[in-house]
């Protein structure tokens, strides 16, 4: 049932299982839709979706599928004093009414205008069937087995309409960053060894220990697995950069947050890394490049945050630098490749949207660094890369 | 089509929660799955388990989940040292492992003789793979102690609440089995529900004043914390102790350092909001 529905949920990407349709069904089959379309709108995004980046598409899916049921307000009232009518059980054999609760909730209602309108023309004929005095309740529920009571309240509307509002648009997970996010995305940046204060019992070895002296109770402890990942954090700031510097202070913020890693370190440049890496933003304090190179172990995990895009000659010119105290006598694609070489874990995070990644720069720089997207997808992507053995 | 009865949880008196939130409850008690609840943080998580507990008139055992929590920990322990040292002095019979498992958290769940509703909170919290070792203890509401050789088996499956704050931290395997449910941050109609439940004497424009300029703080976008429903509670608190005057409130906002607890937004706000003349957060 409903099984078109499935498969335009998963056409807009929500990633439904079957486990999960069959969970919606037992569901169903035990009356939680309560009939009404408002509450089958709930309760499948509560069994189907399981995260709020996916309440939009999950909205589109829903809307895209029960639309037509939109603009037919009118009708589902027709339908409903229809449905009070007597003399409708002469219109449905019991095997369409059988046949009808195989159907969708959309087919039905289309099999329900499709009469309304036949109906209509007989009636505007002059047809037998007005002006009925009867008083039978026909049944107006339970011909659909999921629940869902056509010509019921007239909720199913809202819950198209709910769906239709979008007002989960900001939360999907292609869009915003903030810092919690980040903070989530890093966490999975962790190596796990023993390391640290032992504090962890050995029970194989204190068994051991404790034969070997005779019986006489010795503890064996261990070191308990911790995270050992280095970060060291490289920012592009100022100038073309500037459009981005709440996100990248999030990402900041959010590095500087985690408490997981053994060491973090961070440097600023602008544009392009040369001799000189600062120490603040303002570009004040700096040290020295080869100095970073040499006093930080190649075990460091390396992200660069920049947008890449600068004049070729910035990159690839000795002197190119666009701040003449830079002064560089080593172009900064070669310092770029250094610390490529030096840093085997290393990614670039770019803010800049992928669809101008063919950039000249940039598409220089993506050869030394796989580079990313700055967006949660990417930035998760990005930490996979890092943490994979290669 | 026959209907099972089962409980319905419609809310409680000390708790708002909206519609989709007591279908999703409800969802999850009757088909018997944990419900997992995200939200930002303030917006109820861990007040809906105590909810449901009261309203549905049942005890609630609360698992609080820590970096440095394991799975197995959830389930029982091994005083394998006691056993040890019990073995070497002779002071028990320590042939009777029993008398060294200690049934965590679930465990007790499972073992309690009437329905319970199991709180684990923060699960997102532990290590990223925490989940899924208890995954199959959740689905089958069992699980089994080799050392004793024993099983222990739910007489009634828990109603089990999960909160998180995370995004990517759970793993797929366990969210297929869950019941989710995202709660939004209240709108100010359901805040000044919310409000009230608190302070039910509250004066109206006090109240409203409060409302509109929390909102309005909330909109700045570049604070890096935004103050939540129980930063409000405890603001409307500070403003009755020291009787401010409602229309005081969006002017000179007052105890703002009780909404912003950052020292950046802090400075922020009184740097760019305050001060600009009377105006502030008028414009």
């Amino acid at each position: 049932m409903f099984t078109g529905f499935f498969y335009t949920l998963r056409k807009h990407k929500v990633p439904v299982s079957l486990t999960e349709w069959m969970t919606l069904m037992d569901a169903l089959s035990k009356g939680l839709a309560q009939s009404s379309l408002e509450n089958f709108y709930y309760l499948a995004r509560a069994i189907l979706v399981k995260s709020e980046a996916l309440y939009d598409a999950y909205d589109q899916a829903f809307q895209e599928y029960f639309k037509g049921l939109e603009g037919t307000a009118e009708i589902r009232d027709e339908i409903w004093e229809w449905l009070q009518n007597p003399l409708v059980k002469e219109l449905f054999t019991p095997e369409e009414i059988d046949a009808m609760s195989n159907m969708s909730l959309g087919e039905l209602m289309r099999e329900f205008e499709k009469r309304l309108r036949e109906q209509r023309s007989r009636h505007d004929g002059g047809s037998y069937w007005i002006g009925t005095g009867g008083t039978s309740p026909f049944g107006h529920s339970g011909y659909h087995p999921a629940g869902i009571r056509v010509g019921g309240e007239s909720r199913s509307l809202r819950a198209v309409k709910v769906a239709g509002e979008r007002r989960f648009k900001n939360l999907r997970r292609d869009v915003i960053l903030d810092v919690r996010q980040m903070e989530i995305a890093l966490k999975s940046l962790r190596i796990l060894s023993r390391v640290g204060p032992e504090d962890e019992l050995d029970l194989e070895g204190t068994i051991d220990a404790t034969a070997k002296n005779a019986g006489e109770l010795e503890l064996r402890w261990r070191r308990s697995r911790r995270n050992t990942v280095k970060l060291l954090l490289l920012m592009d700031v100022g100038g073309s950069m500037d459009p981005y510097a709440g996100l990248c202070s999030r990402l900041f913020t959010a590095a500087n947050a985690a408490t997981h890693f053994k060491d973090f370190k961070y440097f600023y440049f602008h544009n392009c890394i040369y001799d000189k890496l600062y120490t603040d933003m303002e570009r004040q304090e700096w040290v020295n490049t080869k100095w970073v190179l040499q006093s930080l172990d190649s075990e460091y995990k390396v992200i660069i945050v920049g947008d890449a895009m600068m004049a070729t000659t910035e990159l690839v010119s000795p002197y190119g630098a666009i701040n003449y105290s830079d002064f560089n006598e080593t172009p900064g694609i070669v310092w770029l490749r250094e610390v490529a070489e030096h840093f085997p874990y290393s990614i670039w995070l770019n803010p800049v949207e992928p669809y101008y990644w063919d950039h000249t720069t940039i598409s220089m720089i993506r050869r030394i660094f796989p580079m990313y997207h700055l967006t949660l997808d990417g930035l998760t992507e990005g930490i996979k890369r890092l943490v994979a053995r290669r | 089509m026959s209907r099972e009865v089962f409980e319905v949880y419609k809310g409680s008196s000390d708790y708002v929660a909206s519609e989709s939130l007591k279908n999703a409850v409800n969802a999850a008690i009757t088909l018997g799955r944990p419900l997992l609840v995200r939200g930002e943080p303030g917006t109820g998580k861990t007040l809906l388990a105590h909810s449901i507990a009261r309203a549905l008139g049942k005890r609630l055992i609360v698992f609080n989940v820590k970096s440095t929590t394991k799975a197995q920990e959830a389930l029982y322990v091994y005083d394998t040292v006691r056993r040890l040292n019990d073995a070497r002095f002779g002071d028990r019979d320590v042939s009777d492992i029993k008398q060294y498992i200690k049934l965590g958290k679930l465990g007790e769940a499972f073992a309690s003789p009437e329905q319970v509703v199991l709180l684990i909170d923060e699960i997102d919290k532990a290590d990223p793979e925490f989940p899924n070792d208890l995954l199959n203890e959740l689905d089958e509401m069992s699980f089994y102690i080799p050392e004793t050789g024993e099983t222990i088996r739910a007489k009634h499956r828990p109603i089990v609440i999960i909160t998180s704050n995370a995004e990517k931290e759970l793993p797929d395997a366990f969210l297929r089995r869950c019941i989710f449910h995202y709660i939004e941050f209240p709108d100010p109609e359901t805040m000044e529900k919310i409000v009230k439940v608190h302070y039910p004497n509250l004066r109206e424009d006090l109240l409203k004043e409060a409302i509109k300029t929390f909102y309005k703080i909330r909109s700045i976008d570049d604070l890096k914390k935004k103050p939540s429903t129980s930063e409000l509670l405890d603001w409307i608190y500070v403003l009755l102790r020291a009787d401010v005057s409602p229309d005081k409130i969006s002017k000179e906002v007052p105890f703002i350092n009780v909404l912003l607890k950052k020292e950046t937004d802090f400075h922020y706000f009184v740097n760019n909001y305050l001060g600009k003349g009377s105006g502030l957060l008028r414009r």
